[in-house]
């Protein structure tokens, strides 16, 4: 083979590797891109239903109840204008308290109860998911309007 | 009145800088000598005010100045006293002032090494550096100064961040920012190679240990952190993908890349402006690791608006720094011609292939990184992108370049028949399949189809890595190798114990969340596990709930586990303290949840089987790092190696990459 044909077949090797690669990359990144919704664009029916999405919030106060002894923990999120009922089994992380913010990733069953499997608290005590702190003072104008 | 000195100090440091920066570069285009020499005392007298500087903040630490605004908000006087040194770079403020302390060093040998260059090429080279330096000490001093005093002082500190109180976090930040700021001596051997014209194999004989050194604390570091997250964060996970852990390694991915391609570059003469185009990318990323992650700007577009004064001077630094290397690029990278050809089953072919699926995986992981950002900037709404993708756009391109690596170890440089070099490694090829095939089966008694992909190109870089050094070692009669082929050899063989650590970690961990009450034994992966009691314990700066838990296998006993939960005073944070119990072959990691009421506890156990190979990998990486970068040739003095050339071409006695 000449120099001229080698690098030819070099550099289709290289374009069609670069082609399966986009395409894995094309696919796995539509997969898994996780949107981020508030109570209240829940509550109205934006979340979709059959896919895994971002609800965060704050903790609602005396809102957080587990079976005795059972790893099963209910709470309740908040934007302050509509709430959603979240259930999640496992540890919950250091940070997580009644009436601070918290951000959780997993899906709505058919009763309107968000199954998280990940439960994300915030990292340190000045810091509050910007993306919570949004959809605090969005439902606070909604509240103020309605009333 | 002290840290008005450091304030001095630092403002003296950036004049000199910008000395170190105009003098040289003007002398060079002028010709004139006398400011090229400049270049020295300047560097020297900018590491001397940066170091007093530096001591002034460590000082305000250790003899809790509250009135400086930084002290009080990252230290307390409760705080032992090697965090308090350490809570420097603790925050934003002091880590700039650590990254510019760590360039002064590098400047400061730089400028040592370069009396064995031409006097042109090495003021230029200081005149970058000088450069970057004045821009992060202006930043330093306008936006983000350390010494700013807080008015009244208050009377204890705001303490350091819980997360950070940990040996490994103490020396993990020093270590990547080395290895961050070091990038920016093969980006000033970039630019002064454009400015000069002129880039032969010399000058790549110059990068490349100071790329590798800087690559080496940049793996450290890297491997330092992934343990911390570990152990610290009390998740027992080892990669998150997360935003801040992507900024440390695309630098690093970069640098990878241009390593090998430095090699290249060294040996024969060609790759020229991609190697400079690299250098330029992989001080370009270690920039924006450094400034997006401390300023928050990765987290949240938000904190960019909320102080647009830091984000406008970053995008300001980043345009002169990447951008003014780029234009230049354009204008002169023609300047480089290359100085011979090769054929496509040669070194230089496996060498591109690994530079090209090296480049392809830091530009997915940069776009899923920086996607969030801009998605949400446009006020599209907010996302993420799922720990998944990251998995597949890294393997995708990774999993090539381990079979590839196999056989570009053993390839010669310019030409080499096919059938010779297949001929050579297909046993070592099906020796791989054959354990990746039966070992999981034996050992953890299941297995999968990515399990046996992952440990086939974990085992099959892993023998070819040793297969060369072994039989050289066999046969008296044979050459010995240099340090450099030792550096290239033993280095990828952390590479391959690296994938064997993370494909069985990631094919049999066993996570268990369970509620236990004190007295009651439960079994994970063979082992049982008995809670024995909980006490309260006290630190220096905290309370904890300490749990008993005895590790049993079979009855009969291993270890004790005393995993914590503490609550730090000051900022009444709690934070889990996992206990592990360690070996090559797995660990055992307990951690303690949360009380759920009826005297049960929620608890984490895990088993996480050659978890230690990723680390030890890494270590090994570097340790082959730390060889090539001392190999006998960078230590000699400038003279043209016209021996090298007669030896191309057998594979044998060939200088190693």
């Amino acid at each position: 083979m000449k120099a001229r044909q080698q690098r030819m077949i070099f550099i289709g090797l290289v374009v069609a590797g670069m082609a399966v690669s986009a395409g894995f990359a094309y696919r796995a990144f539509n997969e898994n891109l996780l949107y981020y919704f508030s109570p209240t664009q829940v509550a109205e029916g934006d979340a979709p239903l059959e896919r895994r999405f971002r609800l965060g919030g704050l903790v609602v106060d005396g809102s957080v109840k587990r079976a005795s002894g059972s790893l099963t923990v209910d709470f309740v999120v908040t934007d302050n204008y509509h709430s959603i009922p979240v259930q999640h089994t496992g540890v919950l992380p250091d940070l997580f308290t009644e009436g601070q913010g918290v951000v959780t990733h997993g899906t709505m069953n058919a009763d309107g109860l968000f199954v998280a499997d990940e439960v994300l608290a915030k990292h340190d005590e000045n810091y509050m998911a910007p993306e919570v702190a949004e959809s605090l003072e969005e439902g606070a104008r909604r509240a103020a309007e309605a009333e | 009145m002290i840290p008005e000195l450091g304030q001095f100090a630092l403002i003296l440091a950036c004049c000199l800088a910008i000395c170190q920066a105009a003098l040289p570069l003007a002398g060079a285009q002028t010709g004139r000598r006398d400011w090229m020499v400049m270049a020295r005392s300047a560097a020297t007298g900018q590491f001397v005010f940066v170091v007093i500087a530096y001591a002034v903040l460590t000082h305000a630490f250790v003899t809790d100045d509250f009135s400086v605004r930084f002290v009080a908000l990252h230290s307390n006087s409760d705080l032992p006293l090697g965090y308090k040194i350490a809570a420097v770079w603790g925050g934003h403020e002091g880590s700039l002032l650590l990254w510019s302390l760590m360039l002064a060093l590098w400047t400061l040998a730089v400028a040592a090494a370069g009396r064995s260059q031409p006097l042109e090429f090495a003021s230029r080279v200081l005149g970058v550096l000088g450069i970057v330096s004045a821009g992060v000490l202006l930043f330093t001093l306008l936006t983000s100064n350390p010494f700013d005093r807080l008015l009244p002082p208050v009377i204890d500190g705001n303490d350091l961040n819980p997360l950070l109180q940990d040996p490994a976090m103490v020396a993990h930040p020093p270590l990547l920012y080395v290895g961050y700021v070091g990038m920016a001596v093969p980006f000033a051997f970039a630019v002064a190679a454009l400015l000069t014209g002129k880039l032969d194999r010399n000058w790549a004989r110059w990068t490349r240990p100071w790329t590798v050194g800087a690559w080496i604390f940049l793996t450290v570091g890297i491997a330092l952190g992934s343990w911390w997250a570990y152990y610290e964060l009390g998740w027992g996970g080892w990669w998150f993908w997360d935003p801040v852990e992507n900024a440390s390694f695309m630098p690093w991915l970069m640098g990878t890349a241009l390593i090998h391609s430095l090699a290249v570059t060294e040996r024969r003469g060609i790759f020229k402006s991609w190697t400079v185009l690299l250098a330029i990318a992989a001080f370009t990323l270690s920039l924006l690791g450094t400034f997006l992650v401390r300023s928050g700007v990765l987290i949240s577009v938000h904190s960019f608006a909320s102080d647009p004064e830091r984000g406008l001077f970053i995008l300001l630094l980043l345009l002169l720094i990447s951008g003014g290397s780029l234009v230049l690029y354009a204008f002169r990278a023609h300047n480089f011609e290359a100085e011979g050809g090769f054929r496509l089953v040669s070194r230089e072919s496996f060498l591109l292939a690994n530079n090209i699926l090296l480049v392809v995986a830091c530009g997915l992981i940069l776009f899923g990184t920086l996607y969030p950002l801009f998605h949400d900037a446009m006020g599209a709404g907010n996302l993420s992108v799922g720990e998944p993708f990251f998995n597949v756009v890294f393997l995708v391109p990774m999993l090539p370049l381990a079979f590839l690596l196999g056989l570009g170890m053993h390839a010669a440089w310019q030409k080499m028949n096919p059938k010779t070099l297949i001929g050579r490694l297909r046993w070592l090829g099906i020796a791989a399949l054959l354990v990746a095939v039966v070992f999981p089966l034996i050992a953890y008694g299941s297995t999968g189809v990515m399990t046996i992909v992952g440990i086939t190109a974990g085992v099959w870089v892993t023998l070819s890595s040793l297969i060369e050094p072994v039989s050289r070692w066999l046969d008296s009669r044979a050459v010995r190798l240099t340090r450099a082929q030792w550096g290239m050899f033993i280095a990828h063989l952390g590479v391959g114990l690296f994938i064997i650590g993370a494909s069985v970690t990631s094919a049999f961990t066993i996570e268990t969340d369970r509620a236990v009450r004190i007295g009651e034994t439960w079994e994970v992966a063979g082992f049982d596990i008995e809670f024995r009691g909980l006490r309260q314990v006290e630190g220096p700066n905290f309370v904890a709930d300490e749990g008993e838990f005895e590790l049993r296998r079979d009855g009969e006993f291993i270890a004790t586990l005393r995993p914590q939960k503490r609550i730090y005073r000051v900022r009444t944070e709690p934070m889990t303290e996992a206990a592990i119990d360690g070996r090559m072959a797995r660990d055992v990691f307990v951690a303690l949840g949360e009380p759920l009421g009826d005297g049960a506890w929620s608890i984490r156990a895990q088993y996480k089987p050659m978890i230690r190979f990723i680390w030890f990998g890494c270590v090994i990486m570097a340790l082959g790092g730390l060889l090539a970068a001392t190999d006998r040739r960078y230590r000699e003095p400038v003279r043209e190696r016209a021996e090298a050339k007669s030896r191309v071409g057998k594979p044998a006695e060939q200088g190693g990459h």
